[in-house]
């Protein structure tokens, strides 16, 4: 009896304090030398703040998109040919389909969860592409593109790019009556774009609109080329993250050459791995309770058809909203068109707002001289030049954006069309200059309450022995958050003189 | 500063004894947060066996999203508030290493690119010149067939319809259309007889056919014969995107575009008055046969649609 427990515990023994998982441990550090790294990757830290999230709802969401995404590959059928549909859904029986048209109604109605899955995939699209916005309007404001990072911000840029480009392309796929119509007008901004335009345009159909190949050439590009060139880009993303450790608001113990925050092992890692299943299960409540893209109640893309209030997925809505409302200028110049009211709006438009965002870190840097390193955030209100730009920015996009519903404004507020368009023409143009000074001036307003962003706290009076009053104002709350975001101290412009001490009892007044 | 304050002073990992406070977790108390936890992921777990309960069922559509969605939800909550309150509180503190190497070591590299590279090239200029200019020959020439496989080159595609001189005006069942058949305010999409199936005549040839009167409809100059018993016919392809011009406003006599809203008045040959659209549809000119058929005189007497650059 007692001898074997002594063998256990010399077994036991032999194996070291950490068992037998830290034997697995050294053999697999005997091969791949990873004890080293590892640890230093298990104690990686990463601060604490809300908005570090939002480029995790990003990445979580796009897990999402991978797998719904790979779920519905097994059951579309990537193919205009045109079939007779005979499936569950009544009203379509005996129409005239494209296979695409009809594998995307028999995976939503007769594969059990296909629903789910598709509706999961739209809005994980939706919510991809926002999160990338807003996490993008983050790094924006805080300053944290700024030297060493302005390479994970060009990844950023180029990533939200393909996100758009990829989500126009999977809306496209099922070839309903709404997404058809949102190709022809894709292949005609193509088809605008001078010298080139036809034969741009032609390569990538295979032909005149519509052609027989696009949706087949739009699936391979949807669910192979970009999602690879998507998921590098957010591996090197990561990687650089990881290089170059995270950037952090300035607060107690917190400096360009340290990092504060929890552990990724087993702090982050719990917190993070919690909120991919808080966004999947979002996205999955979404896929159950709020239907998206209901292509049976389009119906299949025929040419000739259309219906009325034809508005893109939300990320498109911008650049919808422009070809809305820019004038009808054509110009014919020695036997060449060249249709400026397309081309401007939809490719000259875009791509200088895609360019501003890739030249921005580098502007910045010629503009104000800085060419220091920073791992320390800005808080908005102390670049205020910046913060104004951004909100300018967002304010020209936000009117072009709701510019993409002048239908439906019209019709909802009983105006006439046309007011409502020359109304949102005139807000477009303003918008930026509006919202430049107000964000400027909000912003220097902020800057001169110290406290701005923190609770007020209580001013306590107490009366000393000689009769003086005193107010100190009590300290502030400790779990308010913005208690450790100490903002950077507003240079005093003017000179105060100081007042003497003064013995106590006697209140001097300075004359 | 009172102790609380004390254990906000960020410590490095490294050097953390185990009874350190800041190892100590976030809640109060913490057998509370453990419960509560608990209970997350046992509705959780509840929720995944609905999931598949409700799929062997067969139960309505929104019962598996709901289902699964709510496990997910429970499930992330408790870890996030297991990582929260229960794991160590920190804040821990991490020293940021200079990513910039030493001055020699990025002189070593700059001398192995400039002078051992470099060097390498200036000595044999030439045979780099013809390296660089083969790589460069080789991407052009493989280009150049990848794009011409992909699709035929335009030439005169955009510039033709299906409409030829005769062709019978067609509804999209094939019927013909007759003189009688439309009434005044009316309005249906044709197509040249034969083309009505084929999606390059749902595409390109899809044609507007009004009748906005009893008597001939002149819309402008030199189209004195276009409009036979108040017939006209405009191409359905918008000069703008060639979204199908699909609305018609009958008292205001104006074609909008349900896309981008650019209106075209009829009586005046579809000039845009508003909108985008910078040129009018081309109109097809029409004439009645003896049998009582709508047929066209001829094609369209421009390219139909958007506007492209071998356009005149």
């Amino acid at each position: 009896m007692s001898t074997e427990v002594n063998t256990e515990r010399t077994k036991k023994q032999a194996l070291g304090p950490y068992g037998k998982l830290g034997q697995t441990l050294n053999e697999l550090d005997d091969r791949l030398g990873v004890a080293k790294g590892g640890r230093t990757f298990l104690d990686k830290i990463f601060p604490d703040h809300w908005s570090f999230m939002l480029g995790e709802i990003a990445l979580y969401s796009f897990f999402v998109l991978l797998i719904t995404g790979i779920f519905l590959c097994f059951f579309y059928t990537p193919s205009q040919a045109l079939t007779i549909y005979h499936g569950s859904y009544a009203p379509l029986v005996g129409q005239r389909v494209s296979e695409a048209f009809a594998s995307t109604v028999n995976l939503s109605f007769q594969v059990r969860t296909g629903l789910l899955m598709r509706q999961m995939h739209h809005w994980a699209c939706d919510i991809f592409v926002g999160a990338i916005v807003v996490h993008m309007a983050r790094v924006f404001f805080t300053g944290a593109f700024r030297k060493p990072r302005e390479l994970n911000w060009t990844i950023g840029v180029t990533l939200l790019t393909l996100a758009i480009v990829n989500g126009f392309i999977g809306y496209s796929l099922p070839d309903d009556l709404v997404s058809g119509t949102g190709i022809r007008i894709a292949y005609s901004i193509i088809l605008s774009i001078p010298l080139l335009g036809t034969y741009v345009a032609f390569f990538l159909f295979g032909g005149n609109f519509p052609g027989t190949d696009i949706i087949q050439r739009f699936f391979f590009i949807h669910v192979l080329i970009i999602p690879l060139i998507i998921l590098g880009l957010v591996g090197a993303h990561l990687f650089l993250l990881v290089r170059q450790k995270h950037t952090q608001f300035p607060g107690e113990g917190r400096t360009e050459h340290n990092v504060v925050g929890s552990p990724m092992f087993p702090v982050f890692i719990a917190k993070t791995n919690g909120f991919f299943f808080i966004v999947a299960g979002v996205t999955a409540l979404l896929g159950a309770f709020a239907q998206i893209n209901p292509i049976w109640q389009f119906g299949p893309y025929v040419a000739d058809h259309i219906s009325y209030a034809v508005q893109p997925d939300w990320y498109m809505g911008w650049l919808d909203g422009a070809l809305r409302v820019f004038p009808s200028w054509e110009t014919v110049v020695f036997g060449h068109t060249i249709p400026w009211e397309v081309t401007i709006p939809s490719v000259i438009f875009p791509g200088i707002i895609f360019n501003i965002c890739y030249v921005w870190p580098a502007l910045e840097r010629r503009y104000t001289k800085d060419y220091a390193l920073h791992n320390l955030l800005d808080r908005p209100r102390d670049r205020p030049k910046r913060t104004a730009a951004g909100v300018a920015m967002l304010a020209l996009l936000g009117m072009t954006f709701i510019a993409s519903a002048t239908d439906v404004i019209a019709h909802f507020l009983d105006l006439p069309l046309n007011d409502v368009l020359v109304a949102m023409r005139i807000l477009i143009i303003a918008s930026p200059f509006v919202a430049y000074p107000i964000a400027y001036v909000i912003c220097k307003e902020l800057q001169g309450f110290a406290n701005a962003g923190k609770r007020k706290t209580a001013n306590i009076v107490s009366r000393t022995p000689e009769g003086e009053y005193v107010s100190v104002s009590a300290p502030h709350y400790e779990d308010d958050v913005h208690n450790e975001l100490e903002a950077i101290p507003v240079p005093k412009f003017v000179v105060e003189p100081e007042i003497p001490e003064s013995p106590g009892g006697v209140r001097t007044v300075p004359r | 500063m009172s102790d609380e304050m004390e254990h906000r002073t960020p410590v490095s990992l490294a050097n953390v004894r185990a009874d350190d406070p800041h190892l100590q977790p976030a809640a109060k108390n913490p057998r509370r947060v453990e419960q509560v936890i608990g209970l997350l992921f046992v509705l959780g777990i509840a929720c995944f066996i609905g999931f598949a309960v409700t799929y062997f069922l067969d139960a309505p559509a929104w019962t598996y999203g709901a289902t699964l969605g709510m496990g997910l939800f429970l499930m992330g909550v408790g870890q996030v508030a297991w990582g929260k309150y229960l794991m160590p509180r920190g804040p821990f503190v991490e020293e940021r290493h200079e990513l910039a190497s030493s001055e020699t070591e990025r002189s070593a590299f700059a001398a192995a690119i400039v002078d051992r590279g470099g060097g390498t090239v200036k000595r044999r200029r030439f045979l780099f010149g013809l390296l660089g200019g083969g790589v460069g020959i080789f991407s052009l020439v493989a280009l150049i067939p990848l794009m011409r496989s992909f699709g035929p080159q335009p030439k005169g595609t955009l510039f033709k319809t299906n409409w030829k001189k005769g062709s019978y005006l067609v509804d999209s069942t094939g019927r013909r259309v007759q003189v009688g058949d439309l009434g005044i305010g009316s309005i249906v999409t044709v197509f040249p007889q034969g083309f009505e199936n084929s999606e390059n005549g749902q595409a390109v040839d899809q044609t507007v056919l009004i009748r906005i009167s009893n008597e001939d409809v002149v819309t402008g100059k030199g189209r004195e014969t276009w409009g036979p018993h108040g017939y006209i016919a405009y191409s359905k392809v918008c000069t703008h995107l060639g979204c199908p011009v699909g609305l018609y406003e009958q008292q205001l006599e104006l074609l909008v575009c349900p896309c981008h809203q650019s209106q075209f008045d009829v009586t005046k040959a579809a000039i845009p008055i508003f909108g985008p659209a910078p040129r009018p549809l081309p109109q097809l000119p029409l004439y009645v046969d003896a049998s009582g058929n709508l047929r066209s005189q001829n094609g369209f007497d421009q390219p139909v649609g958007p506007g492209f650059w071998e356009r005149a």
